[in-house]
């Protein structure tokens, strides 16, 4: 009970300690809006002539889902540069040399960049309905914050473990863009996949992220334009989660600073 | 009773031996001194005692506890000034000690009073709610001392806590440390380039060089044993080098640098 109590007490100060770095940190926040802000102004209107005659109905519809879920997708990826950065402040010191379990410190860490990448999402929701999403509010709202809130863990946990690995903060953009940006592609969230090669439709069954953007979309704007049902988008998004948060915080233990 | 020991400890980066099989032990409550020129293995050392690398060969014992199989009991014994900067610079000093805190279980009603005693001890409590970012190096490292003292250990380690400092920042920081070792009875364990400093302050020495232990014993053992009446002059004759020349020493040059230029 005791050891329970430190445990959260230690994911607690570590949550805390993000949010307010985040909320203190402007142009973070204004730069993690304004790409998908332009996404959705350029693509929204640009492709939605051609969405609109492929019969698909509004692409704004389609799309706002996908731009929120990349918002808290890249806003939680992007945290785990934050284990090298505090490793080239020196900080990370100051927590490895803490008589506290290291799987603590990668809750803490996981937990607070989903957090702040759930809030980025919400902000960016907001937004779009500035510029005509109509959302169809099919379900509660707090399952639709889950759903960000899994798509978040997930993400922030694969950013750390790259983030534990890497020594270099050049190197992290690079090594996301190329592992993730993919996953990130043919998981449904900017086009539909239904037109593409059937080989990235199978490739797409075997993305986690599918699932979880499926989930957000589905909330959002109903079922018509789901793929997979909402208990499946529920469970492999969870499973996922949780086997890249061993994964992080495996990794996360190896690191000597 | 010896609250660190040391035997036959060696420490080898791919082949370049850093640590070379040095021996010792340490009184409680005691300041001990641990000297030598630039890359003479006392961070390296350092490091072994708090956790944060594993020796290659020997023993430590810290507090009684054995690092590699007790990392956490040693952890609870000691408070650490690292040789590098390691604040949360977005967070203000009232912060990163609650932070501190909380990650070394200070019980929440004493935390408060605590805080308030050490950061007016450390002179910047009426700063307490600046972000860090904005404090100048002195004011960092005050605060860091402050921190590494906050949940009472048994041990305080301070690597170089007064490199790139200025000298009446220097004195104040010395007068910190003694006078912690006498109120609360910490032993210190530090490292510093400044000999002068290092005579005024330690009870007890160490000369480490090449990775090797090449003199141990008072500061007036040390002077007697070389014939010399400053410990530089002793320092010079036992390495052959001044640790002034050291001082100029690439690294810390960039070291002294990146800390002029983050504050
Ligand atoms: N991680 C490392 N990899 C390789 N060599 C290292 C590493 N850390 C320290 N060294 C080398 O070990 C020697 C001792 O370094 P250090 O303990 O930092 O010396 P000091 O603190 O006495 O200046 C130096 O030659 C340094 O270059
Ligand atoms: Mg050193």
């Amino acid at each position: 009970m005791e050891k329970l109590k430190r445990f959260l007490n230690i994911i607690y100060i570590l949550w805390i300690r993000q949010i307010k770095r985040y909320f203190r940190s402007r142009a973070r926040v204004i730069s993690a809006l304004a790409q998908p802000l332009l996404f959705l102004v350029a693509l929204g209107f640009g492709f939605n002539s051609i969405f609109m005659q492929a019969g698909k109905g509004n692409y704004i519809e389609f799309l706002a889902p996908g731009v929120i879920a990349m918002t808290v997708v890249f806003t939680a990826v992007f945290s785990g540069v934050e284990v090298i950065s505090d490793r080239q402040f020196g900080f990370l010191k100051e927590t490895l040399v803490a008589p506290v379990p290291r799987s603590a410190i990668m809750a803490g860490r996981t937990l607070g960049g989903a957090t702040v990448a759930v809030i980025q999402g919400v902000i960016v929701f907001i937004a779009s309905l500035f510029v005509g999403f109509h959302p169809n509010l099919t379900g509660e709202i707090p399952v639709t914050l889950l759903f960000m809130f899994l798509i978040g863990i997930f993400s922030t946990a694969f950013g750390t473990a790259v983030g534990s690995v890497l020594q270099d903060m050049q190197a992290f953009p690079l090594v996301i863009n190329f592992l993730f940006m993919p996953m990130f592609f043919i998981s449904g969230a900017l086009f539909p996949l239904e037109n593409l090669p059937k080989i990235i439709n199978y490739i797409a069954v075997f993305n986690p992220l599918s699932y979880g953007i499926d989930g957000i979309r589905t909330m959002l704007t109903g079922s018509e334009l789901a793929r997979f049902s909402l208990m499946s988008d529920f469970l492999v998004m969870g499973v996922f989660s949780l086997a890249l948060i061993f994964a992080g915080a495996y990794l996360f233990s190896k690191i000597e600073a | 009773m010896e609250i660190i020991q040391v035997k036959n400890l060696v420490k080898k980066f791919n082949g370049f031996t850093a640590v070379d099989g040095i021996n010792f032990s340490i009184d409680e409550g005691e300041i001990f001194g641990f000297l030598g020129p630039n890359g003479a293995g006392k961070t390296t050392t350092i490091r072994i005692f708090t956790t944060l690398t594993k020796p290659t060969s020997g023993q430590v014992l810290i507090n009684g506890y054995d690092p590699i199989k007790d990392p956490d009991k040693v952890r609870s014994s000691f408070g650490i000034v690292f040789q590098d900067p390691s604040l949360d610079e977005e967070l203000t000093a009232y912060e990163n000690m609650e932070f501190h805190g909380i990650f070394y279980n200070v019980p929440r009603p004493t935390l408060k009073q605590r805080i308030e005693d050490l950061l007016k001890f450390v002179e910047i409590w009426d700063r307490r709610d600046y972000l860090v970012k904005t404090f100048s190096g002195g004011m960092k490292r005050r605060l860091e001392i402050a921190r590494s003292f906050l949940h009472h250990p048994k041990i305080l380690f301070l690597d170089e806590p007064t490199l790139g400092l200025d000298p009446q920042t220097r004195d104040h920081i010395w007068r910190y440390i003694k006078d912690l070792n006498k109120k609360e009875g910490i032993t210190v364990f530090l490292t510093t380039h400044y000999m002068e400093e290092a005579e005024r302050v330690v009870d007890d020495l160490a000369i480490i060089d090449h990775g090797k232990i090449i003199a141990r014993g008072t500061p007036e053992e040390i002077k007697a044993k070389t014939n010399k009446t400053s410990l530089e002059d002793a320092f010079l004759v036992l390495t052959g080098r001044s640790l002034r020349d050291e001082e100029s020493n690439g690294i810390d040059n960039l070291r002294i640098h990146k800390r002029l230029w983050k504050s």
